[in-house]
């Protein structure tokens, strides 16, 4: 029940978000048409036929209310280049969809493995190692980190190619996902961290002990199970985030997903793109919370859906 | 042709890129023997943005593509002369009406012959509006072109074009015009196969083409690279010496750069600012700086009030004595820039850096100021007004020099002169396009093809296609058409050369410097040489 009222919830938010999204690139100043003949003149005819074609000559809800129609019958609109815009968002989302998990998982595992060590050695020389290092990684932008990266091992030590190729199977997208991850990763850390240390003096955590329980079993069950709430909200959004494709880091190493696209995208005023990728994103963060919400339940038996 | 617009926006990081990019590069020449005739050479592009028709790509991703899988009456060499490709001659005797005569037993790929007829229908497809090509402006100087490019017109066939026979045809113009063999190198002039016109659009994504290389079968991957094989139905002065090119697509050359360092790709075509200051280091002896077809200017529009009569012409002279162009190339794009002497570029054959009047743009502080206040004493410049420069500071560079500019200025001329920074290119377009510019404004132009007027025509003839700054002057049209009307290609250049006398004393724009094209290659290929127009000769490039 509370899955189904949050699948119907998803219909408006998708198309609030769509109604918005195209609003926005509609009001970007800046005439997508003169972009396209790039400053050399263009015969008259020629440039009212093409505003007709992708409806620019019309006014804001006319425009939206072709583009919602050709939506329902999955339509997504072409682009200026008079592809499908289906089938390029259909080639830049497995990229970006593989470049995301790998980086979650990197965060997910080494994120809370780190935490934990150092939740558990609070005030020792690993934590304080751990906090230092994460703190530096927050600090310094992904760009900064992107290009070391790929200069050091992709250039100087020749360990990786620098750049991810056309079909950016997963062994080349190791060197992007680290450093798409690394930032996340330092909040995990500090999240894990906080929520260990705070936990290992609550009651429940005392009465195990007490009650002769293994240390072992004490941490993984008792400990991290309810610490990793706020971990679990974090990677959440996270996941939405990523999925959003990573401008920067797709940029470095030239990886042909979402986040290239959507660049592209907006800077010719190319609404269908922006749109159709946006109400992807919606879909993709809607049901990444609802992931998040049903996994508290399992990690927090008090939390009840009805 | 332009530079597309992603190729421009690539400034995210470079400054910072700038120091890291110093450690990198490695190299030994050695080993330039022979050359491997078989391996794929793989290059650096960006996405076209339009379907592959000749007269509908107009900018650089398309056009490196679209040169190597078509070819045209003639081709470039390396120095930007005509030589014949499916031309067996073009004659005129008037520089009006041209008769044509095509090689016989040429083919496109796909074995279907090449015939006059192919050409015509091409031309045709791609003047009528309602093909909606955007070069289809380049079709106006034939005779016929207005009618076919009306709006709503339903007309397809231009007058001036008529099929003598299989291998002839002859182009009647509207006008004289002395450098018209020189465009038919340009893509537009393609001839297309008859299988074009069932679906251009299907078409445009899978072209047969008639070039040194032809697509290789699902060679265009969108947004990752366009895969080339070499056509061995082609016979012209531009025969493949590799096995194929691989065009890989990059949304930023800084990407490319190291790809390039590490021998991951072959050739890049244009290093990223963030590598300017250190590509010869890098590099050692696998890079090219030269000069091509493209200058920079910078407009000052004739429907500015202050800008206008003689005080106006007074200010625009002050104003290009008041910029030290040698400062801002050596201090901002580490010298790899020349500075003007002319409107045009040293690449054209009939450049002359000794224009009379073309003192107007070297630097002179002291008579700039001199000017301005000459200037002021017939009408005074406004109080406090501050003199702009728009530009789009989405490509990279603009900012940092076009700041440097108006720091200038306001030194040496004692007003109050600033960037107007606008986000985007396509909101610069919007304003030049519909003249809403109240200050100068960032231009520039890049060749389409080897001539002296396509740089003085398309933007300075009164109400030409690219005349940004809406200059006229009845002086300055009359040359142009005389220039035109001559007999020869040289003499038509003597007379656009005086033509630009005219211009040095009216400034429409000033002009700033020349462009130069700074490549480099992998240590996977023997020297890679660059054309007239900064495009590497792919054909040429040969692998270790």
């Amino acid at each position: 029940m509370f899955t189904l009222r949050r699948f119907l919830q998803l219909i408006p938010v998708f198309f609030g978000a769509t109604l918005l999204v195209y609003f926005l690139v509609f009001a970007t100043p800046g005439d997508p048409i003169a972009a396209l003949s790039g400053g050399k003149p263009m015969a008259p005819a020629v440039e009212a036929a093409l505003r007709a074609q992708y409806n620019l000559d019309q006014p804001f809800w006319i425009q939206y209310g072709l583009y919602l129609k050709n939506l329902v019958t999955l339509n997504l609109g072409q682009t200026f280049s008079g592809q499908e815009v289906a089938a390029v968002i259909g080639r830049a989302y497995p990229v970006t969809a593989r470049l995301a998990i790998m980086a979650l998982a990197f965060e997910a595992i080494f994120g809370v493995f780190f935490g934990v060590i150092a939740g558990l050695r609070k005030g020792k020389l690993f934590d304080s190692t751990v906090l230092v290092a994460s703190l530096i990684v927050i600090a310094v932008p992904t760009f900064v980190l992107g290009f070391v990266l790929q200069l050091v091992v992709g250039v100087q030590l020749g360990w990786a190619k620098p750049t991810v190729s056309g079909a950016a199977p997963w062994n080349e997208l190791i060197l992007p996902a680290l450093v798409l991850g690394l930032v996340s990763l330092a909040y995990v850390i500090r999240l894990t961290r906080a929520s260990i240390s705070e936990n290992m003096n609550a009651d429940y955590v005392r009465t195990a002990t007490a009650k002769g329980l293994s240390r072992r079993r004490v941490v993984v069950v008792h400990i991290l199970r309810n610490s990793l709430i706020p971990v679990v909200t974090f990677l959440g959004a996270d996941l939405g985030a990523l999925m959003g494709g990573a401008i920067v880091t797709e940029g470095i190493f030239n990886v042909p997903g979402v986040g290239n696209l959507l660049y592209k995208a907006i800077l010719n005023g190319e609404t269908p793109t922006v749109v159709a990728v946006v109400g992807i994103l919606v879909i993709v963060f809607v049901i990444a919370n609802l992931v998040v919400d049903l996994l508290y339940a399992w990690l927090d038996p008090r939390i009840r859906y009805v | 042709m332009r530079f597309s617009r992603t190729s421009k926006a690539l400034g995210v990081a470079a400054v910072l890129a700038m120091a890291l990019t110093a450690c990198g590069g490695s190299g030994d020449g050695g080993g330039n023997a022979g050359g491997d005739t078989s391996k794929v050479i793989s290059a650096n592009s960006t996405e076209p943005q339009n379907g592959l028709l000749p007269a509908n790509t107009n900018e650089v991703g398309g056009g490196r593509v679209m040169d190597l899988i078509f070819t045209g009456l003639v081709s470039y060499d390396v120095k930007g002369a005509i030589q014949n490709e499916l031309a067996e001659s073009i004659k005129t005797e008037d520089s009006q009406n041209y008769t044509i005569k095509l090689k016989s037993g040429e083919t496109f790929s796909d074995g279907s012959p090449i015939t006059a007829q192919n050409f015509v229908d091409a031309w045709n497809f791609g003047a009528a509006a309602k093909n909606t090509q955007l070069n289809s402006y380049f079709f106006e100087s034939i005779k016929g072109y207005d009618k076919v490019s009306a709006a709503d017109s339903t007309l397809d066939k231009m007058e001036g074009l008529k099929v003598v026979d299989d291998q002839t045809f002859t182009v009647e113009l509207a006008a004289p015009e002395s450098d018209f063999p020189l465009r038919l190198g340009y893509t537009a002039f393609y001839p297309l196969p008859e299988s074009a016109y069932k679906d251009p659009a299907a078409f445009g994504q899978d072209p047969i083409g008639n070039g040194p290389y032809k697509l290789d079968t699902g060679g265009w991957q969108h947004n990752v690279a366009v895969k080339l094989v070499v056509n061995d139905k082609y016979n012209g002065p531009r025969k493949a010496k590799n096995g194929g090119v691989t065009f890989k697509l990059y949304n930023s050359t800084d990407a490319a750069y190291t790809d390039v360092q590490s021998d991951n790709l072959d050739v890049l075509d244009q290093v990223p600012p963030s590598g300017l200051q250190n590509f010869k280091t890098d590099f050692k002896d696998r890079f090219v700086n030269q000069p091509y077809a493209g200058n920079a200017t910078m407009t000052i529009p004739s429907y500015l009030p202050e800008f206008k009569g003689e005080a106006g012409q007074m200010r625009r002279q002050a104003i290009s004595m008041a910029i030290d162009r040698q400062q801002i190339i050596d201090k901002i794009f580490y010298g790899n820039k020349k500075v003007a002497a002319e409107f045009t570029s040293p690449v054209l054959d009939g450049y002359d850096a000794n224009l009379p009047g073309s003192d107007v743009l070297k630097f002179d502080a002291a008579k700039a100021k001199a000017m301005w206040e000459k200037a002021d004493a017939i009408s005074p410049w406004p109080a406090g007004k501050v003199f702009t420069i728009t530009s789009n500071i989405d490509g990279a560079g603009n900012k940092e020099y076009i700041t440097a500019m108006a720091n200038q200025i306001a030194t040496n001329l004692g007003i109050k002169a600033e960037l107007n920074p606008i986000a985007t290119f396509k909101e610069m377009r919007d304003l030049v396009n519909k003249k809403k510019l109240t200050g100068a404004s960032r231009a520039g132009w890049q060749a389409d093809y080897p001539s002296l007027y396509n740089f003085l025509g398309p933007l300075y003839g009164t109400g030409a296609g690219s005349n940004d700054g809406d200059y006229s002057n009845p002086a300055f049209d009359a040359k142009l058409k005389e220039g035109l009307s001559a007999k020869t290609v040289e003499a038509g250049n003597k007379i656009f050369n005086d033509s630009q006398e005219i211009l040095l004393k009216d400034l429409p724009v000033v002009p700033l410097w020349y462009q130069a094209v700074q490549g480099v290659w992998s240590n996977n290929v023997n020297t890679v040489q660059f054309g007239w127009n900064g495009v590497p000769l792919y054909y040429d490039i040969t692998a270790k």
